[in-house]
């Protein structure tokens, strides 16, 4: 490492604290008012691997998945106006979905900021609503010590994106480099840590006390590394799970506890649970309208206990009895001693009646003609090991992963839950693939999401990134056609939607492309591409009606859940 | 009752925007804001007055202020006892046959008549808003020309500080601690 005391311009002190902060990758695209920094990347260049994107939204979501995939700060770098704007979408992303970024953008120098110059945008004032803090570098001497709060920040608490702007001048400008190596102390930040003794007795005496009890499983449950914990107290006491899409992965799936999802698109019998529960003990979530319904009547008869590390989701949708305010695993770990075993067979028991009504109306289960996404999806799940990443974008496809992949293995999900930012999926997929080159990674998108960023084929061609790219192609805006045949006379406004011949595009860009619209294909095609090191694409032509069910509607009581009709019922 | 919130925030560019794009992001209303210098270097205190009644939400608008890296230490004051003030400048319509008639209620009112011309005079008034709202009330018949009101300004009775002191201090000697009692 370097000395303690060197002059260097603010570009290399960039590069020089991104390293001390452990980055390998950065994902970015130079311009005129980041040029400083990425003249200065030659000299770090075999410590630090930049990958260019193609647009900077794509950089903004590599980053993210690169974060998610890794528990890392993902990286994105854009210069001024323009690029800095375009990595808005992925701040937004991020900011939901609680993913630890930096975000460095180039700005116009010091002496025209503020007076329209070229290139200029307010970008500090333009992404107050979707980061978690956001700097503006006025002179080079606090350059070191803002990258480092950053990335502190970014990491640390309820994780989030945070913005590093930095004016061509402070870029150029050179000074002593005299890391700082006290630890941080922001006056105002303090992530919590543990609950207090009456917190804990609190939840021990309801959960303890309740027969009907059941765990709501979210985001935070891994993001703590709270897993192991929340499987031994619910192993203890007999506590059916239930979980939210992005803590899908918060629990296996073959576990006989885990209900599967809650919510809008979630399995009828966790929904059916979460309004018969007699208790909920909410953990690392913060009930989303999508996963609450109707919140008048969500769990109308439960008390409700409440663990988060955001003291503002505490008491924000649902009121609860018992808030607290710490790191879950930390809370687990206080509470687990105090948990009584115990058997709760009967609740279990009216809960499995529910799990069978469902199996029943599953679309498996149905003769079709034509391929339905849920059996590629399923299809994929079984042919792949159990620790590959599945990065998903947003809609149908995106609900139907959540139903029919089984995820055994924690962190093998990503997916833009809070935002639902269609074009994700693939840029975040080529980001995870830097954490770990050997991963097999599936990035399942609709024809729609795809479209939307499929330019970062380039990027994926150019790094030799190692993605599967599933495209699930029914030609329409399905889960916007979905909700048109349901709630708009099925007056399909806009959302058939017309694809590339994605052979020839895959062929453009050299990579290996497949098309499947046959049931028996799936499975040699699927070990074809799975042969094939770096990108392939394949395209799955599947049904273009097939509906996502159950369908909790917007608002609605979250157990009025419009179900798959039953066979008995259709069988006429 | 409406919320009354003292916060001591770093003396940084942009933080007050970054609580009124807070306000104006979470849909709460901001009634009145007030910044100014505390008594420690480095630091601002500010009076934020919210249209908030119920307790669950102010809690929320309280934690959402926290949870901004430069917001050091919030405490509601509303259900506290405390000095509430505001200040305000009235210019009305005033010739010479009725100065003194606007003179006896500004005494009334323990205001102050801070400019005089020949077709108005300003008066300079402190005091809890209900008091300004009732001398406003009173010069509106001689015709107000222009009002200007600073906002609220609140401080707990007695010898405690309003915010977090101990933070205050562990923070100046640089050291960290979880603060989470504190923010209770």
């Amino acid at each position: 490492m370097a000395n303690s005391k060197r002059t260097l311009k603010g570009a290399e002190i960039v590069w020089e604290c991104l390293i001390r902060e452990g980055v390998e990758t950065v994902f970015g695209y130079p311009g005129g008012a980041i040029l400083p920094v990425y003249d200065a990347l030659a000299d770090y260049s075999d410590r630090i691997h930049h990958v260019l994107v193609r647009h900077e939204q794509g950089a903004a979501h590599m980053a993210d998945g690169y974060a998610r995939a890794s528990g890392k700060v993902g990286v994105a770098m854009a210069t001024s106006g323009p690029g800095a704007v375009n990595l808005i979408t992925g701040m937004a992303t991020a900011m939901m979905d609680s993913s630890p970024m930096v975000c460095i953008t180039g700005q116009v120098p010091t002496n025209v900021l503020g007076s329209d110059a070229f290139q200029e945008t307010d970008i500090t004032g333009a992404t107050l609503p979707v980061t978690k803090h956001s700097y503006l570098v006025m002179e080079v001497d606090s350059l070191a010590n803002v990258i480092r709060e950053a990335f502190y920040i970014a990491r640390t608490g309820r994780p989030g994106p945070v913005l590093i702007d930095i004016p061509k001048d402070v870029q150029n400008d050179v000074t002593e480099l005299d890391y700082p190596t006290d630890p941080i102390d922001l006056p105002g930040y303090h992530p919590p840590e543990q609950a207090t003794d009456e917190e804990v007795a609190a939840v021990l005496e309801l959960i303890n006390g309740a027969d009907r009890p059941l765990v709501l499983s979210g985001h935070g449950v891994l993001m703590s590394g709270a897993r192991d914990a929340l499987i031994a107290i619910i192993e203890k006491a007999d506590i059916p799970v239930t979980t939210t899409l992005l803590g899908n992965d918060s629990l296996p799936h073959s576990h006989p506890l885990n209900l599967g999802m809650m919510g809008m698109h979630g399995n009828a019998s966790a929904n059916h649970a979460i309004q018969e529960a007699d208790l909920i003990i909410a953990c690392g979530m913060r009930f989303d309208d999508r996963v609450t319904g109707k919140l008048k009547t969500y769990s109308p008869n439960s008390r409700k206990i409440h663990i988060d590390i955001d003291a503002s989701e505490l008491n924000k949708n649902v009121r609860v009895d018992v808030a607290i305010n710490a790191d879950l695993a930390t809370v687990l770990a206080q509470i687990k001693p105090g948990v009584k075993q115990r058997k709760r067979t009967e609740w279990l028991k009216t809960i499995q009646a529910w799990q069978k009504d469902a199996t029943q109306r599953d679309v498996l289960q149905l003769e079709s003609e034509t391929l339905l996404g849920a059996q590629v999806i399923r299809s994929i799940c079984d042919h792949i090991p159990d620790d590959a990443l599945i990065v998903t974008d947003v809609g149908q496809h995106q609900m139907l992963e959540a139903q029919y992949y089984s995820h055994e293995q924690p962190h093998t999900l990503i997916t833009s839950g809070g935002l639902g930012t269609m074009g994700f999926g693939f840029p975040a997929a080529i980001g995870a693939s830097f954490h770990r080159a050997d991963r097999e990674i599936w990035a399942i998108v609709g024809d729609g999401g795809f479209q939307m960023t499929l330019h970062e084929l380039g990027t994926a061609v150019q790094e030799q990134a190692n993605v599967k790219i599933a495209i699930i192609n029914n030609g329409y805006l399905g889960m916007v056609r979905q909700w048109q045949q349901m709630f708009y006379n099925a007056h399909y406004a806009e959302t058939p939607i017309s694809s590339p011949d994605y052979m020839k595009l895959a062929e453009a860009y050299g990579v290996p492309g497949y098309r499947v619209d046959r049931r028996e294909d799936i499975e040699p095609t699927l070990k074809g591409a799975r042969r094939h090191r770096g990108p392939v694409l394949i395209e799955f032509v599947v049904e273009q009606h097939e509906m996502v069910y159950p369908m909790v509607p917007a608002g609605a009581d979250l157990h009025k859940m419009i179900r798959r009709p039953h066979p008995e019922e259709t069988s006429v | 009752m409406k919320q009354v919130l003292v916060a001591l925030v770093e003396d940084k560019p942009g933080v007050l925007n970054r609580i009124a794009s807070l306000f104006r992001r979470r849909n709460f209303n901001i009634e009145s804001i007030v910044a100014g210098h505390s008594e420690t270097p480095g630091t601002s205190r500010i009076t934020i007055a919210t249209d908030e009644e119920e307790h669950l939400r102010r809690n929320i608008i309280r934690h959402n202020l926290l949870k901004l890296i430069n917001v050091i230490d919030v405490v509601d004051v509303t259900d506290r006892p405390c000095v509430i003030r505001e200040q305000a400048l009235i210019k009305v319509r005033a010739d010479g046959s009725i100065r003194g008639e606007v003179g006896d209620l500004v005494k009334i009112y323990r205001a102050r008549i801070v400019d005089v011309s020949t077709a108005s005079l300003i008066v300079e008034v402190t005091g809890e808003p209900d008091k300004i709202d009732s001398l406003i009330e009173v010069l509106t018949p001689f015709g107000v020309v222009e009002i200007m009101r600073t906002g609220k300004v609140a401080m707990i009775r007695g010898a405690v500080n309003s915010s977090d002191q101990e933070e205050v201090i562990r923070w100046k000697n640089g050291n960290g601690r979880n603060h989470k009692q504190a923010k209770k």
